[in-house]
Order: structure tokens, then sequence, then C-alpha cells
């Protein structure tokens, strides 16, 4: 191939800007580092790049609300061309969001983009933190990465909310309302929290200017400075990878950053965009105008949160009136406090320390590199299945009363029948989860000890008909027998061989019990003998 | 430490199996083996890029062509709307599937192998990093065991530091921090009840059997502030058949001729309580679906909340309006810990 | 008076004398003769007797024969009015299907001259409310703004921010208003049909609801966003962002990581 001289010429003045840059910052290393790193390929470990830019997709929008968002409630009387708001009362606020939303083109759209990219945010992180739950990639060395990226999803939430409350409309100022009732149900210093949140009394004048400081500023610093922890993370750990051959803990099988997932993961963020666009453009979303400016006294049916706040307000449904206490004079509004703070408390913080909690049961202190198949975890498969069904369980309590229209029931028998379905049916659902994790398991064994069927039947000398069974290649026997096969932890007898009672000796039967609930029952990989044995059995 | 350990691996007599290694055989794509093929990629890529670009057009030909309307013209809007946005969707799509496209038939798609490193620090790297700390504890003099006032003093100064901050900052957060403004709202002997929103005070006689009013303390609306003051008042009244009504013993003289106000401020988390049925005389709260029961003390029949509405005291004066006797008895709203002190 | 002394035996006194009394009469009898029929008049005997027929054949069964009532069963129509009869049965809610605290809208079972006459005999049982003019119901003459805001504080809590609907206890429900007419929607304001509280004119003046009236039609002509996913708020997004969102960009995921042949 020849070089014309003008690529040439191109070529010369790359190589001296290159040259310049890299005498003053030693770039040429980062890029050999970075250009040829490798990541593995495999539709699943999109999901988070989903999460990296729809949040890329909000500061973009976002930078555009923020011309025209006024932050205050001062209020004024809309001059805008909006008729049915003509001359009516309302906070700075919501003119300005109605403003953009009627009279700068395409204001509305970029309210839509940041709003559904805001939905898709907090969607995707949590599609995300499934597949690393289900396929145990929060375990060593990752746990604290799984902890980088719960926190950047209680962030997100956060986000959310804050974004949420920010048009002062009456669905929203509704929410705060709900807000300032948690924090006032919070003993001791529930009252105080309040005062200073709001400033004062509800609703004050002080929480929007607050809540847009936090939303534009405290909260993304904090999740972009995440975000870059999380992927240095990712770098310095490389990309977990599912089983196969070649695929060890001790390496990374994949294609390389540049060119590969420069073009697929780069424009993976224009298709996400497009996506994001396709729907504002279409789909009205948040439309505040509906709402109207925020009074204290309207309500209008249909009053809920945003989809990931969604389950908490089916908590706060689900629960019965009666826990309300007065002690010694002051009131513990265990009604409000459980299912506001108690049980996302405990949910939130199961998921955070889930990593640790498995290790109790493995004991396994190596790195794993090498992703598990779900089924071969059933124990962990089946906790996953159960706290999604939970969730999902208080969704659709939080939108009972949609429910209730769509399929002509009645709000409080599906109130009734959720107050004992969040506890039963996620048990059922780890039980049924673990039941088919293992019978897959099993299924594997008998594909590998007797091979793929073919369909095909032939008539041996004797008269007997048997179906031909193609025996598995190497390659496909590997991936159904290169699973880490955990037993339950063994416990040491309580005293040494001097008779001492030995130190920690609760906490390791507490560790005990973990292990057996995890590994009790298991299904065994076939090992090579078994094999052997199966396949002359056969001919 | 631990009492714990593994069972020993069961020795099977063969060994475990055999990581086969990573497939070599690469299964060729037609772009790979077929320059024809190849081409037609090429092709498709640049006409997904041309989309992008046709999408940028849309985008500002709608920009500048369409007209926003005045605000009335709901169609205007919703065209501007759709049409910056399916141009903006198009010039995203075009540039990513075109990127995807180019990547998935026409680059290299050989997998290759990295070798990882483990990511404990070697223990020749750990222990020289041990021993610059020592030796920076050496050079500043606070060794273990040793100056022990200077260590002391600095972490108090330390722990202490912040609160010169702190309570500064979050003390002016709260306002006057005066909770007992939650006990207080705007209703006095004698204060007029007015409809929501427009503030016109109501007559016993306006409130019809089944009728049910959003009230309002007349001079609400002349409040520079009116919203602190009217997240506290709201109030709803309802006229019911006096047969059908069961009056909380105490509050014999509370109600007037069947006529009874209630607050509409929730006793659960404070959303306004407003869904009324006039056959069962429930009143839900669209929330959290409280329901209270306004035939008999606004108790609580369903959901969340513990207790009942508070009720406001009412009378009629001489011209025949409806006005309240006193304050409410108790604080409104949600619960809090010092409510009752 | 001396002039007209004077004139008092014009020759044209007459003529105009006639004239007078033929002028007299024609208005007199406009008055008194029953204009062209519409909804809003006054009904004729035959009417109330149509009506008393078509009520003892449809109704009686619930209300009694007497349209008093039967505890438990169905109220007494003795002073609901017309303006309720024309709601009830011109909404289909009634004849009920089977009592309940909710009566379903169905396909009215009656004409309109049925349902004239039906409460034309309802309204002889006693005073109450009337069905509203035209003019009273007309959107066109309202104020938008003045609506919503009683909109609002009145009926959003039930009928959602602009009429989608919403959930009530024990499987009751209040219907979206896209379809209700706008005599509808004021008769069910006056009257306060089943679970619906009354609201008089005195609570909401008629300029109020026909107010209210023009805020629900301004609702009709769409959402300036694109389409209004039922206009029932944050849950619909939601299943809307997980359904399209999540799933065509999942979808995307699987075609990207995907081997290419």
């Amino acid at each position: 191939m020849t070089t014309s001289p003008s690529a040439s010429k191109v070529n010369r003045a790359a190589g001296a800007t290159a040259n310049f840059v890299d005498e003053r910052t030693s770039i040429a290393g980062f890029v050999k580092y970075f250009s040829r790193k490798l990541f593995p390929d495999h539709w699943s470990f999109m999901l988070g790049e989903v999460a990296l830019y729809s949040f890329i997709i909000l500061l973009i929008s976002g930078v555009f609300l923020t011309a025209f968002f006024i932050p205050a409630v001062t209020p004024v009387h809309y001059e805008g061309t909006f008729e049915t708001m003509a001359g009516v009362e309302m906070s700075e606020a919501y003119a300005s969001t109605l403003h953009m939303s009627f009279e700068v083109p395409g204001g509305l759209l970029m309210r839509q983009i940041h709003h559904w990219a805001a939905l898709i945010f907090t969607a995707s992180i949590m599609v995300h933190m499934a597949r690393v739950f289900f396929t145990g990639a929060f375990r060593k060395p990752r746990e604290i990465n799984w902890l980088v990226g719960f926190t950047l999803m209680i962030l997100s939430l956060a986000a959310g909310f804050t974004g949420y409350s920010l048009p002062d409309d009456v669905l929203s100022g509704n929410g705060l309302r709900i807000i300032e009732g948690i924090v006032r149900s919070i003993p001791i210093v529930g009252s105080y929290i309040s005062y200073g949140l709001f400033g004062g009394e509800f609703p004050g004048e002080a929480l929007i200017p607050r809540l847009f400081t936090a939303h534009i500023l405290l909260v993304p610093a904090l999740i972009l400075g995440l975000i870059a922890l999380h992927l240095f993370l990712v770098f310095l750990h490389k990309h977990t990878q599912y089983p196969g051959g070649g695929r060890t803990h001790k390496n990374v099988v994949g294609l390389p950053l540049f060119p590969v997932y420069t073009a697929k993961a780069g424009g993976f963020f224009f298709v996400v965009f497009g996506v994001i666009a396709l729907m504002a453009s279409v789909l009205t979303i948040n439309p505040v105008w509906n709402y109207g400016p925020y009074d204290p006294s309207p309500v209008s049916a249909g009053t809920q949160p945003d989809w990931y706040i969604l389950w908490i307000d089916g908590l706060l449904r689900v629960m019965p009136g009666f826990p309300e206490y007065v002690i010694g004079g002051y009131t513990l509004s265990l009604n409000v406090l459980i299912p506001a703070v108690v049980v996302p408390g405990l949910f939130f913080g199961f998921l955070a320390l889930y990593p640790w909690i498995e290790q109790w049961a493995t004991g396994d202190r190596t790195e794993k590199h090498v992703l598990d198949r779900p089924r071969n975890v059933p124990v962990r498969t089946g906790i996953g299945v159960a706290l999604i069904v939970f969730y999902v369980i208080l969704v659709i309590e939080g939108s009972n009363d949609i429910v209730a229209t769509l399929f002509h029931l009645s709000i409080n028998d599906i109130t009734w029948f959720i107050r004992f379905a969040v506890f039963i049916l996620p048990v059922v659902a780890f039980w049924i989860t673990k039941r088919i994790c293992l019978g897959l398991q099993r299924k594997d064994r008998e594909l590998v000890l007797h091979g793929h069927e073919t369909g095909r039947i032939v008539r041996h000398e004797s008269g007997e008909y048997v179906e031909v069974h193609e025996p598995l290649t190497d390659q496909e026997i590997w991936i159904r027998v290169s699973y880490d096969n955990h037993k339950p932890l063994v416990l040491e007898p309580e005293t040494n061989e001097f008779g001492v009672r030995r130190r920690w000796y609760r906490w390791s039967r507490f560790k005990q019990a973990v292990s057996r609930f995890y590994y009790e029952d298991r299904v065994e990989p076939v090992t090579p003998a078994e094999l052997e044995a199966a396949r002359s059995s056969h001919h | 430490m631990s009492t714990l350990s593994n069972q020993p691996p069961s020795h099977e007599v063969p060994e475990a199996f055999q990581d086969p290694g990573v497939p070599t055989e690469h299964r060729p794509r037609r772009a790979d083996v077929d320059e024809r093929a190849a081409k037609r990629a090429e092709r498709q890529v640049a006409a997904l890029f041309g989309m992008s670009a046709l999408g940028t057009v849309i985008a500002l030909v709608s920009y500048f062509a369409l007209d926003i309307g005045d605000g009335n013209d709901i169609q205007a809007i919703q065209r501007i709307n759709m049409g910056i946005g399916i141009g903006v969707a198009l010039a995203m799509f075009g540039i990513g599937l075109g990127a995807i496209h180019w990547a998935k038939t026409l680059m290299r798609d050989h997998e290759m192998v990295e070798d990882r490193h483990e990511l404990r620090s070697s223990d020749e790297t750990r222990e020289a990093a041990l021993q610059d700390l020592r030796d920076g504890a050496k050079d500043s003099g606070i060794g273990v065991g040793r100056r022990g006032l200077l260590k002391g003093s600095l972490i108090t100064a330390l722990a202490v530091a912040p609160l010169s901050l702190l309570v500064p900052q979050l003390g002016g957060l709260g306002g006057d921090w005066n909770l007992d403004k939650w006990r207080r709202t705007m209703w006095a002997p004698g204060v007029r009840l007015a409809r929501d929103p427009d503030g016109t005070p109501i007559r016993a006689a306006d409130v019809t059997i089944g009728s049910v009013f959003h009230v309002i303390p007349e001079g609400l609306i002349d409040l520079e502030h009116p919203l602190e003051a009217k997240a506290k008042a709201v109030v709803i009244l309802i006229r019911l058949d006096p047969k059908d009504l069961k009056i909380v013993p105490g509050r014999e003289d509370w109600s007037f001729d069947g006529i009874v106000a209630y607050s509409k401020i929730c006793t659960h988390v404070g959303c306004p309580v407003a869904l009324y049925e006039q056959q069962t005389h429930h009143l839900l709260c669209p929330c959290h679906q409280s329901t209270f029961d306004v035939s008999d003390g606004c108790k609580v029949v369903f959901g969340p909340a513990k207790r009942p509405l508070p009720q406001l005291p009412i009378a009629v004066d001489d011209e025949g309006y409806i006005v309240s006797q006193r304050d409410f008895e108790e604080p409104i709203g949600s619960s809090y810990w010092e409510r009752l002190k | 008076m001396q002039t007209l002394a004077r004139q008092r035996y014009h020759r044209l006194t007459p003529l105009l004398l006639v004239l007078g009394l033929l002028a007299l009469i024609t208005g007199v009898a406009t008055i008194i003769a029953p204009p062209p029929a519409t909804a809003n008049t006054e009904a004729s005997a035959q009417d109330v007797e149509a009506g008393q027929k078509l009520f003892a054949a449809n109704c009686a069964s619930c209300h009694g024969l007497d349209a008093r009532g039967q505890a438990g069963v169905a109220p007494s129509l003795h002073g609901v009015g017309a303006a309720s009869v024309d709601f009830q049965v011109g909404t289909g809610r009634m004849p009920m299907q089977a009592s309940g605290p909710q009566a379903m809208a169905k396909a009215p079972q009656f004409g309109e001259k049925e349902i004239a006459q039906l409460a034309a005999y309802v309204a002889s049982l006693g005073a109450g409310p009337s069905i509203p003019t035209a003019e009273q119901v007309d959107g066109s003459l309202g104020d938008a703004t003045n609506g919503m805001l009683l909109y609002r504080n009145n009926c959003a809590m039930c009928h959602g921010s602009v009429g989608g609907g919403g959930a009530l206890t024990e499987g009751k429900f209040a219907p979206g208003l896209w379809e209700t007419t706008p005599t509808h929607i004021y008769e069910a304001m006056l009257t306060g049909p089943q679970s619906m509280p009354v609201f008089n004119e005195a609570n909401i003046t008629p300029e109020g609801k026909r107010d209210i009236i023009a805020y629900l039609e301004a609702q009709r002509g769409g959402s300036p966003g694109g389409l209004g996913l039922g206009a029932i708020g944050p849950v619909s997004e939601g299943l809307w962002a997980w359904l399209i969102g999540i799933g065509l960009i999942v979808g995307i995921t699987v075609w990207v990581g995907a081997r290419s042949s």
C-alpha cells in the first residue's frame, strides 16, 4: 500500500501532535495500557453501560434545563401562553417549568428526554445489579466495587427523587409531604430533621432551592466520582468472563478496547440516546401542567412516586395501622417507621453486605474471575429471585389503585392479599427457583454423561431399539463441569486437643449454619471416571 | 483462629477434567471470506451514517420551520416535540447502529487472551511499605507508646474541629426550630369556614345532605405566605343525614345538624384525605388508602393510619355562616415524637 | 288627556283596536302554546303518564311502585329531580344489572324520548334539580382556568388530574371522564350519583360547573408531549420505561453481543 503525499503530511502532523502531548503527559503509556485491553463479549456485560450512558444523557439534557429553570418558590401570576393556567398564582419554579415546556422550542423534548433517561438510569442500574448478583461477579476481589455500585444505586434514587420534586407541582408536592410524614416518624430527632430539611414548617420556602443544589451539584458530583472509581476498579480487576474453554481465574479472553469496543460501546451510547430520544418525542412523561402548581389541599387519584420509589409506597400501603404507640408521652409511629425506614434499611443492608454473607458460606478466599452460571449456585439464585419477587409484589401494591381499576378488583382485597403474599411468595419463589436450578444441574449431568439426543433410532442385533446419543465435545463438557463445587463447611469440635474452648466458636457455628443452608442440597459435577463408566456402559 | 476448614477433596481415581483451552477453530463471517459481502456491509454502515445526518437535518428543519404556537394549540406543541425528537433519535441511531454494525461485520473478531495478575501485592512490596511507614513514624517521633500527649491532643482536636463548622451550618437550617407551630392552626373562635380556593364563606344552608366542601379559613388567601398555614388548616366539610351520624361522646356540640368538619390532612403521613364516598360515608386517602368513617368520628376503618382525623368544632354565626368554635384540640397530620408533649 | 279625548272617535280607532287585540292574542298564544320539544321543557301530562308506565315496567321492582325505594336495595326517588334520571338512565347506569354501590355505565336502554318521559314522571313526584340547559353546559362559554382550580380541589382526587378516573374503596371506582357528555357531567355534580358527593349550586355555582366542563373539554385535545399514557401518573410511565425503554435497549444489547454471520 502506498501512501499519498497528503496522507504522509497528515501522518506527520499527527505524529507531531502526539509527540507534543506525550512529552508533557507521557500519554503513550496510558494509550498502550488501555487501547488493547481485552473485554469479553456478552450482551449482559453491556447493561452497566446503559446506566452510564443514560447518566451522560441526564447531564447533557440537564444542562439545558438549568438554563431555563428557576429554583424559587416566589409566588408569581402565570403570564405564559398555556390556556388553562392563565393568571393562576404559582411558584417561579412551576412557572419556569411551564415556560420551558410551552414557549421554548425543543424545551419540552429536553424535559422528556431528561425524565425518561432518569427512569431508564435507575432501571438499568437495577438490571445491571441483578446480572452481577446472579453471576457472582461480586466475589473477591470485587466486593468493594459491589459496594461502590450499591452506593451508586442509592444515589440514583436520590438523584431521581430530588429531580422529581423540583417543578413544584401538586404531584411532587404531595410526595414531599409524604417525605415530611416519614421523617417526622423517626423517634427523638425526626421532628428536628423535618424542620432542618424544610427550613421550618412544611412546605416552607427553603426546600426547592436546597433540592436544586442537591440535584444539580451534590448528588451528580458524588455519582460522577463514584462512577470514576467504579470504572477504575473495573480496569484494575479486568472484566469477569463467563465459563468456557480457556477462560480461567488467571486470564481474560476477549476483544480489544480499540477498535472493537470503541466502536461497539461508543456506538451503543448513541443507540441508548436514540431510544430515549424516540420515547421523549412520542410519549408524554410527567405532564406537570395536568397536576397544577403545588397547593397543600388538592390531590389527584394516581398520586404515586416514580417507579423506583413505588415499592416504598407499596410498603406504606400494605402496613396495617395498629402499631403506633405512646410511650411515656412520646409517640412512636411504627406504622410509618417500619415500612418507610426499617424494611428498606434491612433490604438495602442485606444487598450491600451480600458478598460477605456468601463468603461465610463458601469459606473460599481465592480470586474469582470466571462467572457462575446461575444454576450452579441454586441458593444464591433462589435468594435473588425471592428479592425480586418481594420487590415486584410491593411495586404492585404501590400501584394497587391502578391495578384495581384495570382488572376490576378491590384495593382492599389486593392489600389484604399482599399482606400475606409479601411473606409467602418470596419463600415460594426461593424454593421453586432452587428446585429449578438443581433440576437444570441434573440435566447438565445427564447431558454430559449420555450426550445429545439425536433422534436417530437404531436396532441392535439383539432386537433392542436404542436412540443414538452424540457425545458432547470437550468444550461443551467443560462448561458443564468446571464450576466450584462448594460443600458445607465442617465444624471443628468446640474444644481443641488440649480441652480448651476454641475462640470464635459460636461465630463459626453460625457460619457453618449459613454454609449448610447454601450447600446442603447440591449436584456434583460429573467426574471423568463417571463419564468413562457411562460411556463404556453404552457401548 | 478459625475452627473451620474445607473437607478434604475426595480423591477420584482419574484426575478432574482438563480445560480444553480457547476454541481454536474460528468460524469466518461472510464479510471475512466474501469481498462482495464486505462491500455490502460497508455500504450499509455508510447508509446508517447517512441516516444520522438526515436525522440532524430533520431536527433542524423542525426547529426552524415549525411554530410552537400560542400554547393553546396542543397539536403544534406535539408536532415540534415530535419533529425535533425523531430527528435527534435518527441522528443518534444512525451513528450508533452504523458503528456497531461496522464492528460486528468488518472489524477483526479473533478473541485474544491476556493474563491477569493477582491483586495482592507481593510480600516484599508489603514489607517495604510497612517499613516506610515505620520509618516515617520514627521520624515524626510518634512511635508506638511515645508522645501520648501529642497524639491524644491531635485526635481530640480533629474530632471536635468539625463541630466549629457543623453546628453553625446545621443550626441555621431549621429556621426557628419552634415545633410548637405544629400544634396551632389558623382556626380560632368565630373564624368562618370558606371555600377552597376562592375563599368565600359558607352558609350552613348551602351544605345540603351528601355535599362535601373543601374548606380553608376565611382570610387565609390574604396572607402573604399562605401555604404553611394552609398545609395545616385545610378542612373537609360534610353534611350527613343526622340519623346516620354517630356523635363521639364529648363532642355533642361540635357538629351542626349533621354538618361535620374534619382536618383534611391524613394522620398517616400527611396527604390530603379527600375522596368522600357519599353512600358509605367513607373518606379515602389516595396516597396510602387509609379509610376513615365520617359517620363515626372519622375512625380508621382500613389502611395504615392509626388515629382518627382531628375534628374541628363548628357552630353557625348570626348571619348563618359556619364558623369554627376554636382550634383543633390536637396537632393535625402525621404523628411525631413530641406530638402529645 | 285632552288630546286623547279629542281623538277618541278618530276613524282609525277600530282598526287600531283590532290590530292591538290581534297582537295581544298572538303574544299570549305564543307564551301559552307548547314550544318545539326540547329536553329542557316542562313535560306534558302525557309525558308524565308515559313515564309512569315505563317506571312501573322497568324501575319499580327495585324502587317500588310508589318510587319510595326499598331500604338496602334502592333509594327513594321523591325529590331527586329530572337531572338525576337523565344522568342515571342516560348513561345506562339505570336500570342496574345487580344492586350494588357501583352502577356501571353502559349503552342506555331507553331512547331520548323515553328518558325524557321517565324524567318527567320522577320530577312530578317532588321538586328536584332539573336538567341543565344547553347554555349551562356549553364549555366554550366557560373559563377553563377557573375550571382547573375548581376541578383539582373538588374532582381530581377521585377522577384523576385530567379525568382519567381512579379507584375508590372495596372495588368501587370513579369513572374516567373522557367520553362523558357535558350534560351528564353537569348532572353528576348536581345530583351526586352513587358514591359521588353532591356539589349543589351553592357549592359550585352554575358558572363554575360550566368552567369545569370547559377544563375537561380542553383535556380532550391530547397531551402536548405526545401519547398521554392514560394520564394516570407515574405508574404507567414506569411501566413504559421498562417495557419500551429497557425492553428495546436489552434487545439491542443482545444484537450487539451476538456474533455476526
